[in-house]
């Protein structure tokens, strides 16, 4: 058998707003190449499974299981991390919430939820129904999920309001 | 000007979650380290089995790999401990080692570790180990560990018996033969496990030279385990730094002596080299401490008014293949048999625990220990009580509430009780939930077919432990908690604290309490904690005690320093200390003019001394120290409500609705307490309805992903409402009680209580844990038939 990690494939993608090149083997995922090549560890593992959704990140604007995705699979594409989410801005007013209504306890979900409610706001406004079935695919074990859905319900609300 | 005045009991925010929202939180794995080896593990494929031997030659001259290290290489290294409690003599756990020695007693125990440039490398030389198992009988079941011929868990063991207790209060006899009505059910509690999202983490780093041992690890209580490391090692106390930095989630999961870390510790002290372990999930369900699994056979005996008149209780637990170190594997079981029926008047009451070793994961403490299943056996029995006599559910509760003002008195189990407010909570919740509407509702809706449930669950937690539980037990940890607070050059205030966060906002309410005291803004405030060389000695994160105990030890520390404060501004100023207070980081004179800023004062004091008119400097730190005395904990109360739908024909059943009325005594901040009962509850939810370690006959994990243990997701959770009834603790000037478990108590009760209402037409009753649709369409054949 040959040694798995031997081979290096060339990938390059913008990483939060920067072009980023390397060399990976293939079976390295995403989300390990996000936090220990790139050094961006707000990009949190859970499960490296697909289930919690910690690993969570936004890639071409949707939301994406890093730990699902392999790092060559990221070759040509955008990838947001909560590090480019929070420099650009565009969920500043979702932060601000989240740390408004106490959304997050120990805040290892949080990184994750946020790039799947930076999509669920692109999108059209929800109701709390909707935002809860949107957000079943991150698991916190902390917050009893209520004041999460406040704070994307409340900003859902306002950018709707700003929009019209 | 900010106002300082108030905060306590404020809606703050709390300061640090803005780096978490940032993606800065810094969490164990998040620390770089140059040169550290990652370790990775064998563990046994076997629930039980002999190590023949082990094959490592082949694994070491694999790529990346730096060592190959087996029970032998550490034990120079690291003595084995055992688990004994001083009050419970005849329990005794088998020594155990950082690696299995000779003998792996669980699927999932560690027994070789790997150290690699790589975790993938480590990963990868793993499959090049040869182990030689010899399999030997494993016992998963609580009845296969009890059976009169059952094979031993350990070789170490002389039975699998680890605990025999019982505790009587009166004789339960006549009172049976002569109740009105007698009640009786049986309960079986599935095992589950604490799925913090962020997993167990360790970094060591070993200094040959200065021989210090430097850990990070992601746990709760940073100075147990520099007592651990330092014992077991043969350091000194002080040689041993642990530093917990950001944790993700702990639940007392994160609160044992793991022996795969005490491995990576010894490994560093090999190696002369920092190495670093984080578990990966599906490790994380075969070697994180599980908890619940327990069946209860109860009886309860009532008069015709519904008034409570026995109460029997036979608790059977499962502890795993050893007795969690350092605080054991018997919480569980003694908890379930003494927290029975503890919020009720009951006169009579008889209690036996009988807890097994199990050839499976040991168990440990997990959010409220114990305390859920005394509390859903008590309140389901209540229910069936209740629709005997015909009584209404609220209404027997509210008959047999223990009394609410009493300063000390006990539960007939033998919990200690103080100023409860079960009476108040309970007109509270009915009042929030409208429980007579929704009683109208379930009544019409049943006509049409429809199943709904009300259930109620009134609750006693235990919060604000001190001494008396674990120092007579002789298990060093500590249960007081210490403050020390200085007051900085800068004017700004530093806070050290013994206590530890894992996101429940304790750093926040400590911030509001020495806020307001010294009438400074909380980001004025500096907290430094969970690290054992710049904070105080004390207990850390457990048992609800971080506000209620390291907030009284905050607070009397900022009385003291603000008689400093003003003292040296009254010098400043000629003006009598006491005519004198702080407002917003200022000096008030009596005429309430503001004189100096607190900076000013800090610079006098730190700089230019020698010009204030003093004899002596008032000191510029303060260190206070408290543990309960009078009380060996605090209780809080309250009551929780589910409102659930039971689909008759799938056996699935929706959560319509959740209330809680809590009391925590004084609310510090209600954003941190609603959120902490919340989530809570949830994992009450989760305990009621979906999570489950299941184990096959050979007692291997059948659910080791999160694809298969169910965990409660947000589409599955009900908006939850909380409110409060403050009745502050005389016992401390803050009169802050515990609430970190108060959600997890009650929610699973509550929601076994509302699926047998929903299910009572059909006269079924639901009898295990997790309620699965399955089991719902069971018990509704079987009282069909
Ligand atoms: S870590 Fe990717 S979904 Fe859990
Ligand atoms: S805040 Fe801890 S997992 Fe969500």
């Amino acid at each position: 058998m040959s040694d798995p990690a031997g081979e290096l494939h060339e990938i390059a993608f913008i990483l939060n707003g920067e072009t980023v090149s390397a060399a990976v083997s293939a079976r390295m995922h995403l989300g390990d190449f996000i936090r220990e090549v790139m050094g961006k560890t707000g990009t949190h593992i859970g499960c490296e499974h697909g289930v919690c959704g910690a690993c969570n990140v936004t890639i071409d604007g949707r939301s994406v299981r890093s730990c699902l995705m392999l790092a060559v699979q990221a070759d040509g594409t955008h990838v947001e991390t909560i590090e480019g989410l929070t420099q650009s801005g565009i969920i500043a007013d979702l932060q601000q919430e989240f740390v408004a209504r106490n959304a997050l306890q120990c805040g290892y979900c949080t990184p994750g939820i946020l790039a799947t409610a930076a999509e669920m706001l692109n999108g059209p406004s929800l109701s709390r129904e909707n935002i809860r079935e949107a957000l079943s695919g991150n698991f916190c074990r902390c917050t009893g999920y209520h004041a999460i859905v406040d704070a994307i319900e409340a900003v859902m609300a306002r950018r709707v309001e700003a929009a019209s | 000007m900010t106002e300082t005045r108030g905060m306590i009991g404020a809606r703050l925010p709390r300061p640090e979650a803005r780096r978490f929202v940032a993606g800065n939180g810094r969490y164990t794995d998040d620390i770089a380290i140059g040169g550290v080896g990652q370790v990775a593990f064998l563990r046994s494929p076997h629930a039980h089995a002999r190590i023949a031997s082990i094959d490592v030659s082949v694994a070491k001259a694999s790529p990346g790999v730096i060592a190959v290290v087996t029970a032998d290489d550490l034990a120079a290294i690291c003595t084995p401990w055992q688990t004994k409690l001083a009050m419970l003599p005849s329990h005794i756990s088998p020594e155990q080692f950082p690696l299995a020695r000779g003998e792996a007693t669980w699927q999932g125990e560690a027994v070789v570790a790997v150290v690699a440039e790589s975790r993938a490398q480590a990963e990868d030389a793993i499959e090049l180990i040869g182990v030689a198992w010899a399999e030997l009988p494993a016992i998963g079941s609580i009845d296969a560990a009890a059976a009169t011929d059952a094979a031993k868990v350990s070789t170490q063991l002389a039975g699998n018996l680890g605990l025999d207790h019982v505790f009587k209060a009166g004789d339960p006899g006549t009172a049976f033969e002569q109740a009105h009505v007698v009640v009786e059910h049986e309960f079986s509690f599935g095992r589950q496990t604490g799925v913090t999202l962020e997993p167990r983490a360790i970094i060591a780093d070993f200094d040959a030279r200065t021989r210090k041992l430097t850990v990070q690890h992601s746990h709760q209580v940073p100075n147990q385990m520099r007592e651990i490391f330092a014992a077991q090692f043969g350091l000194s106390f002080s040689d041993v730094h642990v530093i917990t930095p950001d944790v993700g989630g702990a639940f007392g999961m994160k609160l044992s002596a793991y022996p795969d870390e005490m491995a990576v510790a010894a490994i560093a002290i090999l190696l002369g080299r920092p190495v670093k372990f984080v578990a990966d999930r599906l490790e994380s369900f075969v070697s994180d401490v599980h908890a619940r699994e327990a069946r209860v056979k109860s009886r309860l005996a009532v008069d015709g008014d519904g008034h409570l008149l026995a109460m029997d209780v036979a608790v059977l637990s499962g502890m795993g293949a050893y007795s969690s170190y350092p605080r054991g594997s018997l919480g569980e079981g003694l908890q379930a048999v003494h927290m029975s029926a503890a919020a009720y008047r009951l006169p009579i009451f008889n209690g036996t625990l009988r807890s097994y070793f199990q050839n499976k994961v040991p168990s440990g403490v997990l959010r409220a220990v114990g305390q859920p299943i005394a509390t859903t056996v008590t309140e389901q029995l209540l229910d069936l009580a209740a629709r005997k006599l015909d009584i209404d559910p609220a209404d027997i509760r509210r008959r047999n509430y223990a009394a609410s003002d009493e300063k000390n008195t006990r539960s007939a189990a033998g919990t200690v009780l103080s100023q409860l407010s079960l009476d108040r909570c309970h007109d509270k919740l009915l009042e929030l939930m409208d429980y007579e509407a929704l009683r109208r509702d379930q009544a019409e809706l049943r006509q049409q077919g429809i199943y709904r449930g009300i259930g109620l669950a009134a609750f006693i937690e235990q919060t604000g432990v001190g001494p008396a539980l674990y120092g007579s037990q002789q298990v060093r940890v500590s249960a007081h908690e210490s403050c020390r607070l200085s007051l900085e050059a800068s004017g700004g205030i530093r806070c050290a604290t013994s206590i530890t966060d894992q996101g429940q906002g304790t750093m926040t309410a400590l911030r509001q309490i020495v806020g307001e005291t010294l009438g400074v803004d909380i980001g004025a405030v500096e907290i430094v904690c969970g690290d054992t060389t710049s904070a105080p000695f004390g207990g850390g994160a457990w048992a609800s005690r971080g506000t209620a105990l390291g907030g009284e030890a905050a607070l009397r520390a900022a009385r003291k320093l603000r008689g400093s404060i003003l003292a040296i501004a009254g010098s400043i100023l000629q003006a009598q200390p006491h005519e004198l207070r702080i407002e917003a980081g200022k000096i008030v004179n009596a005429a309430g003019m503001p004189q100096l800023s607190i900076a000013d004062v800090a610079a006098r004091a730190h700089y230019q001394s020698h010009t204030l008119p003093l004899d002596d400097l008032p000191p510029l730190e303060f260190a206070e120290t408290y543990a309960p005395r009078d009380l060996p904990y605090f209780v809080s109360n309250g009551i929780q409500a589910a409102h659930v739908e039971v689909d008759a024909g799938l056996g699935a059943i929706r959560i319509l609705g959740f209330w809680v009325v809590d009391d925590c005594g004084t609310v510090i901040n209600p954003l941190l307490v609603d959120e902490q009962i919340r989530g809570g509850v949830v994992q009450g939810i989760g305990a009621a309805l979906y999570e489950q370690c299941i184990y096959n006959e050979d007692a291997q994990l059948e659910n080791g992903t999160l694809a298969d243990y169910l965990v409660p997701m947000a589409s599955e959770m009900p908006d939850i409402h909380v409110a409060h009834v403050e009745t502050p603790i005389s016992a401390t000037t803050l009169g802050a009680r515990g609430v970190g478990e108060a959600g997890a108590v009650a929610a699973a009760a509550a929601i076994w209580t509302a699926v047998n209402d929903a299910l009572s037409p059909f006269g079924a009753v639901v009898t295990q844990q997790p309620i699965t649709p399955e089991h719902v369409l069971d018990c509704i054949d079987q009282a069909k038939s």
